[in-house]
């Protein structure tokens, strides 16, 4: 195989979706080309076409889309107008594709072990046996524990970390040419996800295997991929180099993702303190017999922001659950103002209830469908603050002018007509309308693209310095908390393993776990994955590196 | 809010099949509305011998009684649809309360209601509903709330369902941390969003229960004579059949008719609600 | 394996739990009854003195617990007492029906379920296809008829204009098998066209479902052909939705029965069970109740199990 002659050549494809009765463009006219053994990034936010490029490299288009124009040649073969026994013939053995969540993508039915021989063996380049025991040496390769054993399992029995790599592994099964990665550590925790990372970039430098990675985190595709190519409403608006494209790159666009950054809220003094708002004393609860939370103890003032951050299972939302009285705590107890709050939502009045109010992560499932902005905003305003009629109106209008939306336009409309960022701002809106004293963010940006998700964290560190709220921000993205934090509490396990300024916790000396989660946090530069994998060689006999996860 | 003008494009939209329903179903309702205008006869009036032919006079002959069979036919279609139009909504509301209470309320509440549905479920239902008619009698009341209660059960665990899947989403969760009670949550927050499958589960229940009439009915064991049914016209003039005759076919025609026309309406209209996916 | 072995444990329990409860619930709706089971049977006019004779012959004077547990282990051994209207034990009237409703529904059953999969697997695979919209429109309108629409249909057709199948199903306790299949024909292809319109319709749909998963998108990203993504990566995940699909319209089968046998006047449970209820014979109509639902627990209670030992997470914990 030579390396460098041109594999994949990619020459203006037009991709079409169908919607409803008519067939709108995807993919506008993009051009191409991957030589041999080279990583090509794709990135961009939602909905430009990434992922629709990254499976037409295997002329292959997802029920109720097509191809409407260009070409995409393998090997100098044409794959669009290709007989489908042609596309087939060249899967798997020529070029594979490694699925955003694993877990879903392998067939619980089957062993995984199976599921990596099937192609193998039907192509016939392997007998079953073969198969089996080339599968043990490429587990062996990605760090996979007992390479031997784990292809017998299920793929129920394995993490999910586990099986992404397991994933990787059946897709160089034939030593296939190219590989297509759509976003596959998108739904990792950090800490797992850097193991995957590591284990996929090693893999395919060994075999000299070209790839294709999709996905919209720009710290990660400076790591993985070779040149990078920006794409946005389905045409590309930039390609090049990678360290070329983070260093200097010529479209405004492309400018504005890096920038995204860059937000900091102003610092705010440690003086102006007092006491605190609400506190979590001694706190432990648990679904059922299971303890999700362990003496827990936290306080939270007005006017400023605590972030709490952890992996998934760390308890975070937990925290929130709590405060809110959804889930009562077994021992423990949390106050407001210096006097308790009654465990369950049921019993707590009015005002206490009005005073602590919620965000959520998924502003489409947060706002009810069915309800036009008028009532959504205007019902806390008349159930609270018993407002109606003339006062009513006007209240609702000055709140959706306090979160940039135009009342004339959107006090009718339903949340379906709005976009993700307008979306999240009214359920902003709804939780001011309460005139509350304390809002919980749970995620609020995480379903966000990057320059919307700045939009609503500037928008509301601008309320809680008008209003002096106190916010409780549950994340797990490190970029957030250091935008938005002034302290940050960090959860593993349902405990805290760490607590204070924002200054101090991001900054060294670090508990071991807060050490592991800081370094797992992929930065934009080229060279952080190879640095981070080194100092932990280094570092190998400290007891902070995760097992198997 | 829909307008004239959006209702003709939704209309212009609809496959062939659910104009087609749309058209019957609109039909049968003004045939059941306007009965005594266009009927030409009584609906228990005896006008000539028994089982005559095919007439000018007896459009499609008369019964076993000397009735005239068209009579009884428009008659039918007022008594056979109404009265299963009328189990159908009390079968709605018993089902649909108690399933949008039971997701609601969640722990003792939908425990109970949940375990008494599976049994009366664990019972087919036509044999459950021969069961009790045999009890309460087979006077109309009888029939219309055993099939009713019967049919909750199913309705139950539909609207159950549906609201589950509604009361997990964080509005509900949102209401419930502002401090709305429970009226405000079932009628303000999950009912408007459980309306449209439950609207077309409305039109495949009313299938069932007609068709459950029917078949009672046909037995003997449902709207009894002298009102005219479909389903005893059917059973009184089936001797009929094995002289070659189809006039006893015509009642059944009149069923089938019917809910193919409802259910390629639901079809239709569980098709849109899904998105288009399949 | 514990954790399968558990599970089954429940839901036989389970099973057996909805089958007391389904004759406790039989039993006590004769309670319901407006005067007594004596008044029922002898009507308004009777003395009190041929209804205290009455009452003390079936012994309704001790407590009901009691009369439930006699009724119960009677059952429970097969004898469900004798027919209030014509004094034979209801064991016997059963026993031979029973076996004729059984060859009816097996015979339709044996038909209707290997051909409403065969479909509806096609109809799944060309979904969208003039195929598919065929089906689809005919399987609709077949869900829509009456069952005795289509059993006069059938009648009229292959009895009446062409002189195939006999109209009504002559079948007695002597009656050779290949004459008894010739002339249950009718009555089977009713059940037949009945239930497995309902099968396919739900065999599709439980398909389609499968094949929106990601892994069979991966399947055919990793090039298998369309019969391998369907053998292969679909079939062994379909086993639970396809069983549950199998006993949901058992209970289809069974309504189809009672009907189907009045019409063609075939000597089975169904026909028994609705001369009883127009003669208000309760006790034969509980015997038939009971049948009928103690059947259709117990094949839904199959399926249940079928559908958990097919499931990968449950065979192979972690």
């Amino acid at each position: 195989m030579e390396r460098g002659d041109i594999l994949l050549r990619i020459r203006d494809l037009k991709i079409e979706g169908r919607v409803e009765d008519s067939w709108l463009p995807i993919l506008k006219g993009i051009n191409l080309e991957l030589r041999r053994g080279e990583v090509l990034g794709l990135i961009g936010e939602s909905g430009a076409g990434k992922s629709t490029l990254g499976l037409a490299a295997m002329g292959f288009v997802r029920d109720g889309c097509r191809f409407s124009g260009g070409t995409v040649e393998f090997e100098g073969q044409e794959l669009t107008t290709a007989h489908r026994s042609v596309r087939r013939s060249l899967r798997s053995s020529d070029i594979a594709y490694v699925a955003q969540s694993a877990a879903a993508s392998f067939n619980p039915a089957h062993k995984l072990v199976d599921q990596y021989a099937e192609f193998p063996v039907l192509r016939g380049r392997m007998t079953q046996a073969e198969a089996r025991a080339d599968a043990a040496k490429m587990y062996a390769r990605l760090q996979l524990p007992d390479p031997n054993g784990i292809g017998f399992r299920y793929p129920h029995q394995v993490s999910g970390g586990q099986l992404q790599r397991a994933m990787t592994a059946m897709a160089m099964s034939c030593r296939p040419k190219l590989i297509i990665f759509d976003e596959p550590t998108t739904a990792l925790d950090v800490t797992t996800q850097i193991e995957v990372l590591a284990a996929i970039r090693e893999v395919v430098a060994e075999f000299g295997t070209a790839a294709i990675y999709v996905t919209h985190d720009l710290a990660i595709v400076s790591q993985m991929a070779d040149r990078v190519m920006v794409l946005r409403y389905g045409e590309m608006v930039e390609l090049a180099e990678t360290r070329q494209m983070l260093t200097t790159p010529t479209e405004d666009y492309t400018r504005s993702l890096w920038a995204v950054r860059s937000f900091r809220a102003p610092v705010k003094a440690e003086a102006a303190k007092g006491a605190p708002l609400i506190s979590l004393r001694d706190v432990t609860a648990s679904y059922g017999k299971v303890d999700v939370l362990s003496d827990i103890s936290i306080d939270f003032h007005a006017g400023r922001t605590v972030a709490v951050v952890g992996e998934s299972g760390s308890g975070k939302s937990t925290v929130a659950r709590v405060l809110t009285g959804l889930l009562p705590p077994r021992r423990g107890e949390v106050s407001f103002d210096g006097a308790a709050l009654p465990k369950v939502v049921d019993q707590r009045s009015k005002d206490q209830l009005r005073h602590v109010q919620m965000i959520y992560q998924m502003a489409d499932t947060a706002l009810n469908p069915k309800q036009r902005l008028r009532k959504i905003i205007g019902r806390p305003l008349a159930f609270y603050l018993g407002l109606s009629g003339r006062a009513l109106e006007d209240r609702i209008r000055d709140l959706l002018a306090e979160i940039e939306l135009d009342p004339d336009t959107f006090i009718d409309r339903f949340p379906s007509e709005l976009s993700g960022g307008q979306k999240q701002r009214v359920g902003i809106a709804r939780a001011l309308a309460a005139d509350p004293r304390f809002i919980i963010c749970d995620e609020v940006t995480s379903a966000l693209d990057q320059l919307v998700a700045e939009g609503i964290l500037r928008l509301l560190v601008n309320l809680q310095n008008e209003r002096g709220l106190g916010y409780m921000f549950i994340t797990h993205d490190i970029a957030t908390v250091e935008a938005i934090a002034d302290d940050v509490v960090v959860m593993q396990h349902g405990r805290v393993v760490e607590a204070g300024r924002k200054e101090d916790v991001l900054s060294p000396p670090h508990e071991p776990y807060t050490e592991l989660l800081l370094s797992s946090v992929p930065e934009m530069d080229p060279d952080w994955l190879t640095r981070v994998l080194d100092q932990r060689q280094g570092a190998r006999a400290s007891p902070i590196l995760p097992g198997s996860t | 809010m829909t307008t004239k003008s959006e209702t003709m494009r939704l209309l212009r939209s609809a496959p062939p099949t659910a104009v087609f329903g749309l058209l019957v179903i609109a039909l049968y309702v003004a045939v059941a509305m306007f009965a005594p205008i266009i009927a030409p006869y009584g609906e228990a009036e005896i006008v000539g011998g028994r089982h005559e032919v095919w007439s000018d006079e007896h459009a499609f002959g008369t019964d076993q009684l000397g009735r005239d069979m068209l009579s009884r036919l428009i008659y039918g279609a007022r008594n056979t649809i109404g009265i299963a139009f009328l189990t159908t909504l009390l079968a709605f509301l018993i089902g649909t309360a108690l399933g949008l209470l039971a997701a609601t309320l969640g722990r003792w509440a939908d425990q109970l209601i949940s375990r008494v549905v599976d049994v009366v479920i664990a019972i087919p239902a036509l044999i459950f509903a021969l069961l009790l008619l045999t009890i309460f009698g087979t006077s109309l009341t009888a029939l219309v709330l055993v099939i009713a209660v019967l049919d909750s059960a199913r309705v139950f665990r539909v609207a159950r369902s549906v609201a589950m899947g509604i009361v997990t989403l964080d509005f509900v969760e949102a209401a419930r941390l502002r401090g709305e009670g429970l009226v405000w949550i079932v009628k303000d927050e999950i009912l408007p969003n459980a309306a449209p499958p439950l609207v077309a589960e409305f039109g495949l229940r009313f299938c069932f229960v007609f068709l459950s009439i029917s078949a009672l009915s046909f037995l003997g064991l449902g709207i009894q004579p002298p009102l005219a049914d479909w389903g005893s016209m059917v059973r009184e003039n089936a001797t009929l059949i094995t002289f070659g005759d189809i006039t006893p076919l015509l009642p059944a025609t009149a069923i089938a008719l019917l809910t193919v026309s409802v259910n390629f309406v639901v079809d239709w209209m569980l098709h849109k609600s899904s998105g288009l996916k399949e | 394996m514990t954790a399968i072995v558990r599970m089954i444990t429940i839901r036989l329990a389970l099973g057996l739990v909805t089958l007391w409860i389904v004759s406790v619930v039989i039993f006590i709706s004769v309670e319901f009854l407006p005067g007594d089971l004596a008044e029922a049977v002898l009507g308004q006019s009777a003395t009190e003195a041929t209804l205290q004779a009455y009452r003390d012959r079936l012994g309704l004077e001790r407590p009901p617990l009691e009369r439930y547990l006699v009724w119960l282990s009677g059952a429970w051994r097969g004898d469900f007492g004798v027919s209030l209207v014509n004094g034979q034990p209801i064991s016997d009237l059963i026993a031979v029906r029973l076996g004729n409703t059984l060859f009816l529904a097996a015979m339709a059953a044996m038909i209707a379920i290997p051909l409403a999969l065969g479909l509806g697997i096609l109809a799944a695979l060309y979904r969208n296809s003039w195929f598919d919209k065929t089906i689809s429109v005919s399987t609709l309108s077949a869900i829509s008829f009456p069952e005795f629409f289509v059993a006069y249909i059938l009648v009229l057709l292959f009895a009446i204009n062409v002189n195939l199948f006999p109209a009504l199903a002559n079948i007695g306790i002597g009656t050779p098998f290949g004459e008894r299949v010739y002339n249950s024909v009718l009555p089977a292809l009713t059940l037949t066209l009945v239930i497995t319109a309902h099968m396919m319709r739900m065999t599709r749909a439980a398909i389609i479902n499968l094949l929106a998963r990601p892994y069979i998108e991966m399947a055919r990203l990793k090039g298998a052909s369309p019969s391998r993504v369907i053998l292969h990566h679909a079939l062994p995940n379909a086993v639970a939705p396809i069983v549950n699909v199998i006993a949901l319209n058992l209970g289809y089968l069974i309504t189809g029965v009672v009907i189907v046998e009045v019409v063609f006047v075939y000597p089975g449970l169904g026909q028994l069970l609705v001369d009883s209820v127009t003669r208000r014979d309760v006790p034969v109509v509980q015997a038939a109740c009971l049948i009928f639902a103690a059947t259709f627990i117990l094949l839904n209670l199959i399926a249940d199990v079928v559908a958990v030992l097919s499931d990968p997470r449950l065979l192979h914990p972690k």
